[in-house]
Parts: structure tokens; sequence; C-alpha cells
């Protein structure tokens, strides 16, 4: 099972260290993990997912909790939250695959950001599943790069997870 | 306030958190702190190794309840203190280890004597700093003492480059505000009014006891909690003398060599109440038959540790003094059972035994001798056979003078340990239950004992092996002592301490056991003890690796015949030894 937990750090050097280093020693699995500034700048927030049973999943949140820079864990339930993940893809484009390839961006509401003779830089912004979609349409274009975001997610309505 | 160094804005802040001795050995990048040391009215241990002042820190806290503080040089220094600050973490002690660093304009460049220390403790602290300006001092070491004293204990390091203790600093002292750090002290009444309904409707219950007891200074409630409601008390290796262990309900130790009616009335009891223990493999045994048929209800003032091994009925985050003070009020005296009974009868069908032997000494004997001898001593082991032997037969009745290493399981921690409890509580005679593989990994301390005149005393129990791993070696691999066997002349331990300028005395027999201790505790000096001990002897019961607490096994006594063959491997090791000399 995957769990969606946001982490609310002091934003100091060596906090993220502390994290993985909590992960690894413990033998929790990180599934993906994304680190940003919050809106106080002596915050930020990491959105870490984990795969393993609800046991896991607490002793997860509790020894998180532990660590003396971690301001807040908050579990993420998928069914009440928000979540969208970036990519950036250099897919070969000459110009007979051209028009095909803008097809399929423009069903994903995609976007070109980037284009040569000989390729084309596309962005992508969604949930994981349409990320993963959209990346195997293209890879019949031939992908010649790639660079994905971890996931970031928030819970819909006025629930909020602050320091 | 007045302006100073960051060295002496460190020392004013020991003085204020209380601190009255540091353990330490100076270095390089610490010179400007040991200046400030040589103008302070704090007490400096000088050690012969950094593992030594960081296991004295941790005796000097276990003794006293204090925060232990040790210092340690760049480098070598720092990661010496590796080992005792992980025993620290592990059995959860408060101490603050300092460490030096160089210049921070150096840091990241592999300079003379560099490591990234705050990176290496990084999962064996509670917590840790490297201090990137002289204004931080003060905040910083607030923290760290409030940090490593509070909730859960645990060791906490700070890492001090050199300029930073060269600045200049206005020394103010700020109030600790850590918005991440909350411990949960208070138990939840809803969660305290169902634990004591659970020990109310019980009819088999047994209350299982850790460290978390000790540190929450909670033997007293537990006292009189066990005794109202008549639950018979086991201990965790940690928990030893939270409950007096020559009461009626006591149960002694559990786990591996716990006693059979400890381990029994687990596997037997309807209801666990466990308080500031952990649930350790060693405890447990065999996870998914623990006992089978009881209720759990788990106290403990790190939430984490509640649900991380068993499943737990009835949960309960808080301090075990808290807590018990809570159950306390809610439950009713309750008059002995048949539970009762039934452990008693257990205790008396079960007992810890060994046979005594009129010429050779056994182990066993020689804690008796020192438990009869002086009953009110503090007692630190080192790790392996002496130390199961000193929790078994000695009587215990007081936590803070029982001093070991239960969950990093450090061998040479007992002495350096026996050095800082007695630093702390100097009005108590101190002994150090040692092996002679485990006394020699930290034997150097001897010159800081007898160089401040520090009388400790050490009880090497001599049976000229690494005797817990040839026990396992005896039991599961075939009598092949790979690598375990030390033999009878190294060293002679009497003309090592000579050599320290300590005492040492030798027993060889039985009836020299009484007079040896006698003598050592007459002395106001460092004394060594050298008892040689019967060598095949094995500790007794053991529940094996991986097996249900109830299959815990009586191991056969009568060992003469092994005993000679142990005697007869370590001479014919000695003349393989100067044969090949000769050759």
């Amino acid at each position: 099972m995957k769990h969606t937990i946001a982490v609310i750090v002091e934003n100091k050097s060596g906090v993220l260290t502390r994290i993985a280093g909590l992960f690894s020693r413990r033998s929790f699995n990180i599934d993906s993990l994304s680190v940003g500034a919050t809106d106080n700048p002596d915050y930020s927030r990491m959105t870490i997912t984990v795969h393993g049973d609800r046991d896991v999943l607490e002793q997860v949140i509790k020894q998180l909790s532990k660590l003396i820079n971690v301001i807040r864990v908050s579990e993420l339930g998928a069914s009440e939250s928000v979540e969208r993940e970036l990519a950036i893809i250099k897919v070969s484009a000459d110009k007979d695959s051209r028009s095909e390839i803008m097809q399929i961006v423009n069903i994903f509401r995609a976007k070109i950001i980037d284009v040569s003779h000989r390729s084309m830089i596309i962005e992508v912004t969604g949930d994981e599943e349409k990320v993963d979609a959209i990346v195997q349409l293209l890879r019949q274009f031939g992908i010649k790069e790639m660079a994905r975001t971890g996931k970031v997610s928030m819970v819909r309505g006025a629930r909020v997870v602050k320091a | 306030m007045s302006k100073m160094t960051g060295a002496q804005a460190v020392l004013e802040c020991l003085k204020r958190e209380g601190v009255d001795v540091v353990f330490g050995l100076p270095g390089g990048v610490l010179l400007p702190l040991y200046d400030a040391i040589y103008q302070s009215d704090i007490r400096h241990i000088l050690v012969r190794h950094e593992q030594g002042a960081a296991h004295m820190a941790d005796g000097y806290a276990r003794a006293t309840g204090k925060v232990g503080v040790c210092i340690a040089t760049s480098g070598p220094g720092a990661t010496n203190l590796v080992t005792g600050i992980a025993n620290a973490y592990m059995d959860s002690v408060p101490m603050v280890a300092i460490t030096g660093q160089v210049n921070t304009w150096l840091i990241g460049k592999d300079a003379f004597q560099e490591a990234d220390i705050t990176g290496i403790t990084l999962p064996i602290t509670k917590h840790n700093y490297l201090l990137r300006s002289a204004t931080d001092i003060t905040r910083v070491f607030r923290e760290a003492f409030y940090i490593a004293s509070t909730g859960r204990p645990g060791p906490v390091l700070i890492d001090l480059p050199r300029d930073v203790t060269v600045d200049e600093v206005e020394f103010s002292w700020p109030e600790v505000e850590l918005s991440g750090y909350h411990p949960s002290v208070k138990p939840h009444e809803m969660q305290i009014k169902k634990a004591a309904r659970a020990l109310m409707d019980s009819s088999r219950p047994v209350i299982y006891v850790g460290g978390g007891v000790r540190y929450a200074g909670a033997h007293r409630e537990l006292f009189e909690l066990a005794t109202k409601i008549n639950a018979p008390v086991t201990t965790t290796l940690m928990g030893i003398g939270c409950f007096p262990e020559d009461h009626p309900l006591s149960l002694g130790m559990l786990g591996m060599h716990g006693t059979k009616y400890a381990n029994y009335a687990i596997q037997e009891s309807d209801l666990i109440v466990a308080i500031g223990a952990r649930f350790d493999d060693r405890v447990t045994g065999k996870i998914s038959s623990f006992a089978p048929r009881a209720k759990i209800v788990h106290i403990d003032v790190d939430p984490a540790e509640v649900g991380k091994n068993v499943r737990v009925d009835i949960p309960v985050v808080g301090d075990a003094k808290n807590a018990l003070h809570g159950l306390l009020k809610e439950v009713s005296p309750k008059a002995r059972s048949e539970w009762n009974e039934k452990t008693e009868t257990w205790k008396k069908d079960y007992p810890l035994r060994y046979i005594p032997d009129m010429n050779v000494i056994k182990p066993q004997f020689v804690i008796e001798k020192l438990c009869e001898i002086a009953p009110d001593a503090i007692i630190t082991t080192e790790v392996g056979q002496n130390q199961m032997w000193a929790a078994q037969f000695f009587v215990h009745k007081d936590p803070s003078k029982f001093i070991s290493s239960g969950g990093l399981g450090t061998m040479g921690y007992g002495f350096p340990a026996a050095i800082g409890a007695k630093m702390g509580r100097p009005e108590c005679d101190v002994i150090d239950v040692a092996g002679d593989g485990s006394f020699l990994m930290n034997s150097q301390e001897l010159a800081t004992a007898v160089v401040n005149d520090i009388p400790v005393k050490v009880a090497v129990l001599n049976n000229g092996c690494l005797g817990m791993v040839r026990q396992w070696q005896e039991l599961f691999f075939e009598k092949r002592y790979s690598a375990t066997i030390l033999g009878r002349t190294s060293p002679d331990f009497v003309k090592l301490a000579e050599a320290y300028g300590a005492v040492g005395l030798r027993a060889t027999k039985p009836s020299e056991v009484e007079p040896v201790i006698r003598a050592a505790l007459a002395t106001d000096r460092p004394v060594v003890m050298d008892f040689i001990v019967s060598p095949a002897e094995k500790v007794s019961p053991m529940v094996p690796a991986g097996a249900t607490l109830s299959e815990i096994l009586e191991l056969e006594w009568c060992d003469v015949a092994q005993s000679c063959h142990l005697e007869k491997i370590y001479a014919e090791g000695r003349k393989e030894v100067l044969g090949q000399e000769e050759f």
C-alpha cells in the first residue's frame, strides 16, 4: 500500500540527511520525496510517498515526529487530497512525427517548451498516473531524456498542514 | 552581560546546567576550550581513551540521574566516542558529548583531524549540532541539556569548531524554544482508566518493567501498585532494581537468561503491563508466540515504542511516574490469588542455581559473596557471562545501583562506567563485575582511576575465554572454539593492576574469595581482583535464540570434564605458541 505524508521541517542544513538517514536505518521504503519552501521561509515542506502496511506507516510517522527538526507530520489520504507531479521530457521529433506528438500534448493538456529540428521538450503536470500515461505514449517516438519531480500533495477543503 | 570567548561561554553554560565534572581528553582544536577548563572550577577527569570518557559520562548519568558530559577532540577523538554514544543512545542515557572540530572555513576540506562527526552520529544521537557561530553557543547548550534529559532521555552531541571557541560573544541565557520537540509525559486519562480496568479484570497479571521506570524515578510508585493489587513484577536488564528482588512478588529478570518463573509467568499471563520497556528480542524470544494469552498494556514516554515490536491492546503514552500515579488512583486493592500461589510455586520449583564446588571457584559464588559482603554497592558490569551472573545472583534492590550496557552490549563498558558512577556517588562502593575478555577492552582507564584517586573495584571472573560466545559454540557449534580461547596467562591481572599503581589481588580457591573481597573493600585505592573461575561454567537457564520463552532450558551443571578439557586447551595453546617461538 502506498501512503503520502506531508512533513513540515525546519529549514536548516542537514535536515534532509536526517530524514533520509532515518528511512534507510529503519528500512522504510521511500517511493518519492520532494522538498520545497513554504509560505514561511523558516520551514520547508516535504512530500514523501512510502509503501508498507498500516503498522509501517504508523512507525514512519512516529519516528519522523521524534526528529527535533520535524515540526509536523500528517498523512494525506489519497481520496481527500489533490496531488501533482511535473515532468519535462525530451523526445525525438522530426517533421514527420511532430504533429502527432503535438496531438498527444494537446490531449494531455501538456506544453511544448522547446523545439529544435530533431527534438522537442514537453512539460506535463498531473497526478502520477497521468504522467506515466503520457510517458508511455511518447516512448514510441524515442525519449532522449526525462526529468521528473516527486509528488506534491495537499488536502482538499479547509484543513491545512502548517507549522 | 560581559563579553567572553566562545570557550568561556561553553564553561559558563556547563556551570549553569549544574555540571560539576566532565570526562575528556584534549587535542589541537580543543586548546582554547581546555584553556577555559584550566581556569574554571568544573572538575575535569583526564581519560586515557575517549571511549572511556563516554562510558564514564554514561555511568555518572545512570548513577546520579544527571546529564553526563564527555569531551573529545576532532577527528579520531570524536570517532573514539562513537561506541560510547551509541551505547548511551540504546539505553536512553542523558548525555552531552562535546567534540572539537576544525575551523569553520576548513570544514569539508579534509583538514587535519577532520571527521564529519555530526554525520557519523546522526543515527546514534537523540539530536546533534554543528555550531557555526559563537552567538549560538548558549542557545545550543541549553537545548542540548534540555533534549538530553527530558522525555525519553538520550545523548546529544555538540560539534564545536575551533574558531567558534575563540570568537568573542556577549553572554545571554535564552529560554528553550523548540517548536519540534514536545515530549508527551502526561498520559491520556481515558487510557489510564482502560489500563486500570484491565488490571482489575485480570486474574493472571504480570508487570513487566524496563529502564523507563528507573529514568522516571518511579520505583516507589511501582512498588505501591504491585503490592496494592498483588501483581507479580518482572524486570528487564535495564529495569533491574526497580522492584526489590527479595520481595515475594518479584520474578527477577525475564528473557533469554531470565528466570524460568518469570518466563513461565509471561507465557501463562492474561495481562502484561509493560512500563518503560520496549519488547526487545532478548526479552520476547520468538515474538509470534510471546505471551499468547495476554492482553498487552504498554506504557512508554516514547510513542514510537508503542506498537513497534508487538501488537498493543491498550497504549498509554506518558512518563512512567505519571502513569503509575494515575493507575494507583484508579485501582482498588486486590487480595492474593491462585496466580500468586502459582508463581511462588514456580519460584520454589525452578530457582536460579549452580553446583557449588569445594575446589574450584564458581563465578556465581563470587557474585553471591559480593552481594553478601557489599549488598549496597553500585554494581557495574561488562558484557557477556559476567553481566548475566551479576544480574542473576546479586539481589538488586535499587535501580540506580545496577549499571550495565543493555541495548548495545558493549564489552569494555563496565570499568569506565564504574569510574563515572564513583565520581557521581563517592559515598558508595562501586564494583565492576568483569570478564578477562571485556576488562582488557578499557583497562587503560586504570591510569585514570589511580591518577585521580577514584577507588573503584574490579572483580574479574577470569575463565580464560570469551565465555558467552564459547558457551554458544559449545551448545550450537559442536564445541568448535573458534577464536574464543584466551588462555590462563593473558595477562597477569595482578601485575597489570600493580603496573598502573593500583592494587592487584588474586583468588584461586573458593576459600580465598571472601578475604579478597574484604581486602579490596577495605583499601581506599583502586583494586583489581582476579578470580580464577571454572572455565566451562555456563549461564543458565537459557532461551535459545528464536525459541519461545517457555522453551527455556536448564543447562547441564556437571561440567568438570568440560572444564578439564578447556584447561587442557589453554595449556596446549600456550605450548603451541612457545613451540613456534622456539621454531
